[in-house]
């Protein structure tokens, strides 16, 4: 695979030759810039997350882990989870039926996908106003004589994660349609032609060739989504709750907990322990992931 | 037949209430930005009642021209030296096998998973004792650094699918790798580097966190902290709140119209073969 070491030894070797060096040089920007960003970083987390008043200890771990807030903020983020079997469930239904080609599915999936290219501050301030006790969504309540319904959908704390989590849902769907689809349209159409021929109707053939046909995907997005709402959702928060988490803490996440604990409670050992304990149930996600996948022996790639 | 009738209606019923969905925010979004106070008050759901651009207006005297230019600066400047950095690397990792080099890819490419408030405590004590907090240059850096495993990942692939023979027959014509590399390898990745650009430059232009950060001067904010701020300034004024953010999302919403393939594509890739 390497044209350039098979071929003939150059016969002069006094002159400078890159030779071996020389991926290295093409890499080296890459790897600085990478070491720094995340390598420095990761060691200089772990060394704060270990010290207090210049000593080792290991208390910042456990002052964060038994910190009412800090456990309420990894709750909701366990409870975000609840979106992803609803995401992959609705996004699955939806591409199917673009894939049927049914009139107008072009427009379709433009439409489902444009959410996911919104910046998620706009859509914050947008479903904040839509939101209201006097918003949009509750007067199209009222119309539909379900006025009983209407409330302050984010500032009732029984409330306000749920629907943090629909507007989540509302974002984070074009991107498994989309996901779905493709991998949909590079399955060749004979494998449903054969279900089709045998008679099988629309949930039988979709459940038995379709779903497995995407079950490498489909643990592709899971993980993603996953991880999401694990250590993704800081800007819905922030946006939608002015920073705040609130009412009271009834949306506080790990990342906002980390976020005002260093930079407003100014107590960077305890955001440093807490943002470890966040790396950690990320990997433990992934390793679940690569699991599942060995398993199952699926490759994404096929 | 009949429940054939029912098929087709609820499969067309989904898929319009769907996008019903999808698109009602966008909807309200627009149409409530050519309205004054009073008319959306009045008519919350017409498409434009008296249409006025007094909201757009308002909005631009703000400091609204200042956070787009920041937001303009900031999405260029990153996302070029991302793509410099991630095609030097990526035809590095794909031309020579060496020793190791599976090992560092993979540890590059993993590091996609990581989540950036992670890195958010040390780079800003980092940024303090060097006094690079509210300067662009830190933020790039940190910009370049996060968006480079998966521009790394994905250029390296595309530059794999290369066929040999023609960098063979470059080598035997005594074409040097950097002639190589601008004159061959270059020419062909058009589409991904495209892609790849499209892809990075919606991650920054929409990147909340780490611009909040770092960026806390007034002269230096993006648009993303402009229109969280926004907000609450004109919390009784609706359109001009909306104008604002039509503004900030205008450019995504014509980059994606023009080129939503690209789009697609690479959000796709790092899932679905065959791209």
């Amino acid at each position: 695979m390497t044209p350039d070491t098979v071929a003939l030894p150059h016969p002069r070797r006094r002159r400078f030759r890159p030779g071996r060096f020389e991926p290295l040089l093409w890499i080296a920007p890459a790897i600085a810039v990478v070491v720094f960003v995340f390598g420095y970083s990761m060691v200089e987390l772990v060394n704060t997350s270990l010290h207090f008043d210049g000593a080792w200890t290991t208390d910042n771990f456990r002052v964060t882990w038994s910190d009412p807030t800090f456990r309420t903020a990894l709750g909701h983020n366990a409870r975000l989870l609840i979106a992803v079997p609803i995401l992959v469930a609705t996004s699955l239904l939806i591409s199917i039926l673009l894939f049927e080609g049914l009139r107008g599915w072009r427009f379709h999936r433009w439409a489902l996908f444009l959410p996911y290219v919104l910046a998620i501050p706009v859509i914050g301030v947008v479903f904040g106003q839509l939101l209201q006790f006097n918003g949009l969504v509750n007067q199209l309540l009222r119309a539909a004589g379900l006025g009983g319904l209407a409330q302050d959908w984010l500032g009732q704390p029984r409330w306000a994660l749920w629907t943090m989590t629909a507007v989540i849902v509302w974002r984070e769907l074009g991107f498994g349609i989309v996901l779905f689809l493709a991998r949909l349209l590079s399955v060749p159409p004979d494998i449903f032609e054969a279900g089709r021929v045998d008679g099988a109707r629309f949930f039988r053939l979709h459940r038995r060739i379709t779903i497995p046909q995407l079950s490498g995907v489909i643990i592709f997005y899971v993980v993603i989504e996953a991880i999401t709402m694990v250590s993704w959702v800081f800007n819905y928060v922030y946006v939608m709750t002015n920073g705040q988490g609130g009412p009271g803490d009834a949306t506080q996440v790990t990342e906002l907990y980390i976020y005002q604990t260093a930079f407003q409670y100014q107590s960077p050992e305890i955001a440093a322990a807490a943002a470890v304990t966040l790396f950690g149930v990320t990997l433990v996600l992934i390793a679940i992931f690569f699991r599942i996948q060995r398993r199952a022996g699926l490759g994404i790639d096929e | 037949m009949s429940r054939r009738l029912l098929g087709r209606v609820a499969r067309h019923g989904t898929l319009i209430i769907a996008s019903a969905v999808a698109l009602f925010p966008v909807y309200v979004m627009i149409s409530a930005a050519f309205k004054t106070q009073a008319s959306f008050l009045a008519h919350p759901w017409a498409p434009i009642a008296g249409p006025t651009l007094a909201g757009f207006r308002t909005a631009l005297n703000d400091q609204f021209p200042r956070w787009l230019g920041n937001t303009v600066f900031l999405s260029f400047s990153a996302v070029t030296v991302t793509l410099v950095v991630a095609a030097f690397a990526g035809w590095g990792f794909a031309r020579w096998s060496f020793r190791g080099r599976d090992v560092l890819l993979g540890l590059l490419v993993s590091l996609m998973v990581v989540p950036p408030v992670v890195l958010l405590v040390p780079l800003f004590v980092f940024g303090v004792r060097i006094g690079q907090i509210s300067t662009f240059r830190l933020v790039i850096l940190i910009y370049v650094g996060l968006m480079l495993p998966f521009s790394v990942y994905m250029l390296t692939n595309f530059f794999r699918t290369i066929p040999a023979s023609m960098i063979e027959a470059a080598v035997i014509d005594g074409a040097s790798s950097w002639r190589i590399f601008r004159r061959i390898v270059l020419p062909l990745s058009a589409a991904p580097l495209v892609t790849l650009g499209v892809v990075n430059l919606l991650w920054v232009w929409n990147e909340l966190l780490i611009a909040l950060v770092f960026l806390q001067d007034d002269s230096k904010k993006t648009l993303m902290i402009g229109i969280t701020g926004f907000q609450s300034r004109y919390s009784l004024d609706v359109p001009v709140i909306m104008a604002g953010l039509t503004l900030a999302t205008l450019p995504i919403v014509a980059v994606y119209i023009f080129g939503q393939r690209y789009f697609v594509r690479g959000l796709v890739s790092g899932a679905v073969k065959g791209e």
